[in-house]
Formats: C-alpha cells, sequence, structure tokens
C-alpha cells in the first residue's frame, strides 16, 4: 500500500494542481480533466492488444527466434522486420518502451531495437493516416520519406557509440524484468 | 479500423495460443498485465502533464507565434514545444491542420510534429528504464536535432 502510495506520488501531485486550478479557473480545470479523461480512454483503447501481443511474444517466441530474426547477423532482414513492426505499432511512443525491452531481453540487436523505436515513433501507420488526413498526402509523403534515414542514423548511431560495458548493462536490465 | 485489426490479430493469436497451453497463455497474459502495471504510474502522471498543459493552449496564439514568417525563431520554438509536450495524435493532428489553417509556416509545423512524436522529454525516466540513460539521452537528442533538418529541408521542398 505503502509502495502504491509512493509510486504514483507524481501523478497524485499533479491531480492535487489539477483540483486546485478547478477552482482557481474553473474552465481551465474543468478542460484539463476532460483531455485527461479523453486522453486516458483513447490510450485504453489502443494499448490492450500490444501489451497482450507483448505477453504472447514473451511466452511464445523462443530467444533463438528472435536472435535469428532481428539479432546480431539478421542483416537487411533484420532492419526491415524492425521497420515493419514498429509501423504497425499503435500507442504512443511510450507504450513502444515495455515491447523494446522484452526484444533486448530476446536478444534482439540493439540497432534493431532502435529502428523499431524509430518506426513507432514516425512511420506508425495510424500516425500517417491521421497526417495524410490533417496536413494532406503530398507533405506526408515527403515526411515519411525523410525519416527513413533519420531514424536509421539515429539507430546506427548509437549502436556505434556504444562499448560493450554500456551493452552489458543495458542486456542486463532486460534480463532481471 | 486499425487498431480493430491488432485487436483482431491479439484476439486470433490468444485463442491459438490457448488452444496449445493454457498455462502458457496465462503466464503470457500475466506478463502483459505486469509490463502495463509498471508503466502506469508514469502513464497517470502523463495524462496530467497533457491535460493541465493542453488546457490553457490557444490555437490562435500559437499559430502567430509559429507563422511562416517567424523564420528560425518560430521553427525552434515550435521543435521545443513539440519535445517539451505529449499531445496525443488525435489532438495533434487537428491542432496542426488549425495551426496551418491561421498561417503557421510549413517548417515550424513540421519542427513541432518532428520532435513531439520523436523526442519526449517528459518520458525519458521512463525509457531510461527500460533503455539505459546513455541510450535514452543520445536517442533524443539526436532526434530533436534531425527533426529540424527534417523541417529545413521540408520548409524548402514544401
Amino acid at each position: 500500500m505503502k509502495s502504491t502510495l509512493k509510486k504514483y506520488r507524481v501523478a497524485l501531485v499533479l491531480l492535487l494542481i489539477n483540483i486546485i486550478v478547478l477552482f482557481i479557473s474553473p474552465s481551465i480545470g474543468k478542460e484539463s480533466f476532460k483531455i485527461v479523461g479523453k486522453s486516458l480512454i483513447d490510450l485504453l483503447s489502443v494499448v490492450p492488444p500490444i501489451f497482450i501481443l507483448l505477453g504472447l511474444l514473451d511466452v511464445w517466441v523462443k530467444k533463438e527466434t528472435m536472435v535469428k530474426f532481428m539479432g546480431e547477423g539478421s542483416g537487411i532482414k533484420g532492419i526491415l522486420i524492425s521497420f515493419l513492426l514498429g509501423s504497425a505499432a499503435a500507442g504512443p511512443l511510450y507504450a513502444s518502451f515495455p515491447v523494446a525491452q522484452v526484444f533486448i531481453g530476446k536478444g534482439s540487436k540493439l540497432s534493431n531495437v532502435l529502428i523499431f523505436i524509430g518506426a513507432w515513433s514516425t512511420t506508425k501507420i495510424p500516425l500517417l493516416l491521421f497526417e495524410a488526413s490533417a496536413l494532406g498526402t503530398k507533405f506526408t509523403i515527403i515526411r515519411f520519406l525523410l525519416n527513413i534515414p533519420v531514424i536509421l542514423i539515429i539507430a546506427f548511431t548509437i549502436e556505434k557509440l556504444m562499448t560493450k560495458e554500456d551493452l552489458d548493462d543495458l542486456y542486463k536490465i532486460s534480463e532481471i524484468e | 479500423m486499425f487498431t480493430k485489426i491488432l485487436y483482431i490479430l491479439a484476439g486470433i493469436l490468444l485463442i491459438i495460443s490457448f488452444s496449445k497451453s493454457k498455462s502458457n497463455t496465462k503466464k503470457a497474459l500475466r506478463k502483459a498485465w505486469k509490463s502495463f502495471e509498471a508503466i502506469l504510474p508514469q502513464l497517470f502522471t502523463i495524462l496530467f502533464i497533457i491535460g493541465l498543459t493542453l488546457s490553457w493552449l490557444d490555437p490562435k496564439l500559437i499559430s502567430r507565434i509559429l507563422g511562416s514568417e517567424s523564420g528560425i525563431l518560430g521553427t525552434l520554438i515550435a521543435g521545443l514545444i513539440g519535445a517539451l509536450t505529449l499531445i496525443p495524435a488525435f489532438i495533434a493532428f487537428p491542432l496542426a491542420a488549425v495551426l496551418k489553417a491561421n498561417g503557421a509556416g510549413t517548417m515550424q509545423l513540421v519542427a513541432f510534429i518532428s520532435t513531439l512524436t520523436m523526442v519526449g522529454i517528459v518520458t525519458i525516466p521512463l525509457e531510461t528504464k527500460t533503455l539505459g540513460l546513455k541510450v535514452t539521452l543520445i536517442r533524443n537528442s539526436m532526434a530533436f536535432v534531425l527533426s529540424f533538418v527534417v523541417a529545413i529541408i521540408m520548409g524548402v521542398l514544401v
């Protein structure tokens, strides 16, 4: 109970601030609660299948299989799979982090995990659909094409900058979970 | 529509998993719940930050700051707003369309959308927990810088 309270203390402080705002400026406070509610519903409608797939992946996909498809030496195939998996996702970027953790734990190459995260952040299909309807197809396609090299540059640069110890630490974080 | 496909996929795989092994399926669902529960405290924090920041956001004022004549400074501000705030896609893109209609420039809009989707200052603690501090910091700073590169290129092309 005490630890639960501790975990949620930042959220509780923010809830309190929001309640105070509600008293100082009812219209802004109400609007804020409305946005919180709407975002929560939006999130809860998208996130369950992602986490179910994460669970199934964790239980059913063997480490060797993951290494074969996304691990060291998976080459172009690994890059493509990571890119497609990230693009096929839904939900905010931070929902990708637990999935990334399972990938790392199963022996996926770091650059592939980063390509997955990169794709999740910018070339996600639901996002592209939103973008095309709001800002036009041409805008969306050009941005999509420019973002592919951006994703790859980030992934490969980080992989290059990681030392052996850094990587060991990273794989350790993912194993404990 | 797209979310439905994910639900159907998860549902089918869950049924297959269940027919193959009850205990493994239970384990998978427990893992799913545990992973979700682990991010739940941050999730609520994030939701309140979204609510508190967006509730006083005025599209007219923002589009004035991010107008096409606002140049590099406007682009920089747009990128900073995108990096610092968390705006769900269902609000962000309609907002971007409103900003555009109110006179925001392409370069400014792209900087905003790019940092919004790729950089997450508020979610750094969550990201650090899974990817470690080093990866998180490099990823966010590179994404921030490259967002401007994309914005400048698009400002010229579109």
